[in-house]
């Protein structure tokens, strides 16, 4: 059983999976969307005595909090009692074009899992200019567009679509408009720096 | 004890998150590049399931485990709202390869590093907080 589950998942498998976690939550009275925490974070940290924004009873939100805690919890037990044999399968095409801006993709599990590209990630980098754009903007980014947009992907690509909502989907949009454009304009360019 | 079943759910997404390989920085510049089909699998099942399970919901006025009817909150419509914000978002999901339920699952895998990418993120937030009253909504 457990040599199953440690094998990659099939993507329909995961779908399912993701709706039995977002039920889950409904059912419990708290909904799926994962970035709100980021504000409770701020509201904890006092950012309520400035702005407004955060001036609301963070308590009430615990229950997400510890769900994400969970989340942590389920990524060091996926990592050690459940990990996959081989690295993350990456398309030959996506691995050539890495190839050519100075990523390598791992090929065997003594090279990484493939969650994370060691050129950006790895401690020894950190002090580079091109992991420092990634994750300090790139960071920021994440939290200043989820909060503007309402939601990340938990909440509107899948909570939001799901409850048919209009706005979800022009959130959606707006995830691929800035995706593309980074990925495709942008981002050679961080990643050769 | 409220929270253990919340705590339990979350393990449950720690680990989907990882087996569905959706924390794979690889996986979103594959994704943004069209070159696989495994994210749009993964959320387009999600999304076609979810609304199912919603609309069983709404139709079966099901309840919670407190006994009361699960609400959806319509959102309010706006587009420079959701396309600015989404945009945004987008631009950092593409550079870091980590939406917000992967940022944490990181955690637990011991890539310390993503802990840049959530102080600065809440930083955003914190960002977003302060400059809202001059943002279009």
């Amino acid at each position: 059983m457990l040599e199953i589950i440690s094998q990659p998942w099939h993507w329909a498998v995961s779908g399912v999976m993701i709706v039995v976690v977002m039920f889950l939550l409904l059912w419990f009275g708290g909904e799926f969307g994962v970035s709100a925490n980021l504000r409770t974070l701020c509201a904890i940290g006092g950012a309520g005595k400035r702005y407004k924004f955060f001036d609301f009873d963070w308590k009430s939100q615990t229950w997400n909090l510890v769900f994400i805690g969970g989340a942590v919890i389920g990524g060091f037990i996926a990592s050690h009692y459940l990990q996959s044999p081989e690295p993350v399968a990456i398309s030959e095409s996506t691995q050539a074009y890495l190839q050519s801006v100075g990523v390598a993709t791992p090929q065997t599990m003594t090279e990484g899992a493939g969650f994370v590209p060691s050129e950006v990630f790895d401690v020894a980098n950190l002090f580079t200019l091109k992991s420092f754009i990634i994750l300090i903007i790139g960071g920021f980014f994440v939290g200043f567009g989820t909060r503007y947009a309402g939601g990340c992907t938990s909440g509107h690509a899948i909570s939001g679509l799901a409850n048919l909502q209009l706005p979800s989907l022009i959130a959606v949009i707006g995830f691929f408009i800035g995706g593309l454009v980074m990925t495709h304009f942008i981002l050679p360019h961080i990643l050769t720096l | 004890m409220k929270f253990l079943k919340y705590l339990l759910v979350g393990i449950l997404f720690g680990v989907v998150m990882t087996k569905s390989e959706a924390i794979s920085w690889f996986r979103i510049q594959e994704m943004f590049r069209f070159e696989s089909f495994h994210m749009y699998g993964i959320i387009g099942t999600a999304v076609i399931l979810g609304a199912i399970m919603v609309a069983v919901v709404k139709k079966t006025h099901f309840k919670n485990i407190s006994g009361e009817m699960i609400s959806f909150n319509p959102k309010n419509m706006s587009i420079p709202r959701y396309l600015l914000g989404g945009s945004i978002f987008g631009l950092g999901w593409a550079m870091t390869g980590a939406c917000p339920g992967p940022l944490f699952t990181l955690v637990g895998h011991g890539i310390w590093t993503i802990l840049i990418v959530i102080i600065s993120s809440i930083i955003g937030t914190f960002a977003y907080g302060a400059l809202r009253d001059y943002l279009p909504h």
